[in-house]
């Protein structure tokens, strides 16, 4: 997960609301659960590139 | 190995007869055999014209495509497809690349995030219900534009910004020739500058006197009165003629497919994905340009440093190989990847306000009227063909 790319679209919550939430300050992303599954969808749906799946 | 591609003289603008709904017929046929073509720009630039899903979005994904207002070529005819732009003025983002454009949208995605939109819901709620109410004490018809589409997302933009709403009508008026290609240079620069000087005065009196709204929160910021009134320009401008154009369409659009509005109101926990579908489906704000700030190759063919690409997003909504029966209206459809909002680091960064707002009014629109209709025949709906952002001038319904 990229924060410096992040541009703060909410995407990832939209899609995988149990993974991904957003700061509260700078609404960019953070990460719930440090090993997520099954977030193709997720990395997809961001503009910014900023997520990536190892594995 | 670039392969030769057809060369449109002009950018398809008419939508087929009877089809208000759908893209140019000629941006499908292109899709289908040439996503990428070449296009001669109304001010003789010679460029390019995506039409497809994957390229669409490539290009929206590249950093070597530009946003920059001086480097901008206009696909669509008009006053401003003439002109040579400046670079963009303070804070007008969305005219830059990053690193000036992320400094800038930095400070407002935490007064946008999907948390923070989806705690208006409750006042979202409180709105519509109130304009409901209004349409239906004053009889049991109404153009739904004015009575509903327009004010629900200029009421709320407003408080969120921390714009007085009595003021809502003199913003559209001035944000109207924005929108409009065919609007003269004289029109939109005179329109600029009324709402440059209202909003200046404004910025200064939340600077003197802080309130608590998202326009009070950025006079804390390190912005400058003059960024401060770009940045406020943007989302009031966006704020005003994006959603209202999708509430009043999209209720066009539903009435116009009965099977699939029966099929919201049967289970309207559907409303949600049917929200993304009428995304795709009418793609409102459907076309965008970057520029090619270095020689790249794409999609098969080499576009060189300084040649714009019209992005189509109306054709790419409605790709094939994206989206099976594109031209299907389908709100049970998994829409998710469709690029209404755009894509890349410019994307809406309204677009969760956006989603709150239309399926707060959606739901309560259908809920309240199981009988809406259109009040007149569908061919006699007065269609925004002459707009950057598609929708109907009005809406005329009735629900007795």
């Amino acid at each position: 997960m990229d924060r410096e790319r992040c541009v703060g679209a909410g995407m990832c919550v939209l899609t995988a609301p149990e993974v991904f939430e957003q700061d509260e300050e700078d609404g960019r992303v953070r990460l719930l659960d440090p090993e997520p599954a099954g977030i193709g969808d997720a990395v997809q749906s961001c503009p910014a590139a900023a997520i990536t799946a190892n594995g | 190995m670039t392969t030769s591609v057809p060369h449109l003289t002009e950018l398809p603008l008419e939508r087929p007869k009877g089809c208000p709904f759908d893209p140019p017929a000629e941006l499908g046929t292109l899709r289908d055999e040439h996503p990428l073509a070449r296009l001669t720009f109304p001010n003789g630039h010679e460029g390019w014209l995506a039409t497809g899903h994957a390229i669409v979005r490539a290009v929206l994904a590249d950093p070597r495509f530009s946003s920059r207002q001086e480097l901008m070529q206009t696909p669509l005819p008009g006053a401003a497809a003439m002109m040579e732009m400046p670079p963009a003025a303070p804070g007008l983002f969305i005219k830059m690349d990053d690193p000036e454009h992320g400094r800038y949208r930095k400070l407002l995605t935490g007064k946008f995030t999907v948390r923070r939109m989806r705690l208006l819901s409750e006042r979202i709620e409180q709105v519509t219900t109130e304009h409901l109410d209004a349409m239906e004490r004053q009889g049991t018809t109404a153009d739904l534009v004015t009575a509903f589409a327009q004010p629900i997302p200029a009421l709320m933009i407003c408080e969120l910004l921390g714009v007085p709403y009595e003021d809502h009508e003199f913003f559209r008026r001035n944000v109207m020739p924005l929108n409009r290609p065919d609007a003269s240079a004289e029109e939109q620069g005179a329109a600029i500058n009324t709402l440059g000087e209202y909003l200046y005065k404004l910025i200064l009196a939340k600077r003197a006197d802080p309130t608590d709204d998202i326009l009070g929160e950025l006079t804390t910021t390190e912005l400058t009165d003059e960024e401060l009134t770009s940045i406020a320009f943007l989302l009031l401008g966006a704020g005003l003629d994006t959603t209202a154009n999708m509430l009043a369409l999209g209720t066009f659009a539903l009435l116009q497919n009965p099977d699939q509005l029966a099929a919201l109101r049967e289970d309207p926990e559907l409303v949600e994905g049917a929200i993304e579908e009428l995304l795709r489906y009418l793609t409102i704000t459907h076309t965008g340009v970057r520029t090619a700030l270095e020689d790249v190759e794409i999609g098969g063919q080499l576009v060189k440093a300084g040649e714009a690409v019209a992005l189509s997003a109306q054709a790419a909504n409605r790709d094939p190989l994206k989206f099976p029966e594109p031209d299907r209206l389908d709100v049970r459809r998994n829409a998710a990847g469709h690029g209404a909002f755009g894509h890349g680091v410019h994307q809406c960064l309204g677009q969760q306000l956006a989603r709150v707002q239309m399926k707060v009014a959606f739901s309560g629109l259908l809920a309240r009227f199981p009988k809406l209709r259109l009040a007149v025949p569908a061919d006699e709906i007065p269609m925004r063909t002459d707009s950057d952002i598609y929708g109907v001038y009005a809406l005329p319904v009735a629900w007795g």
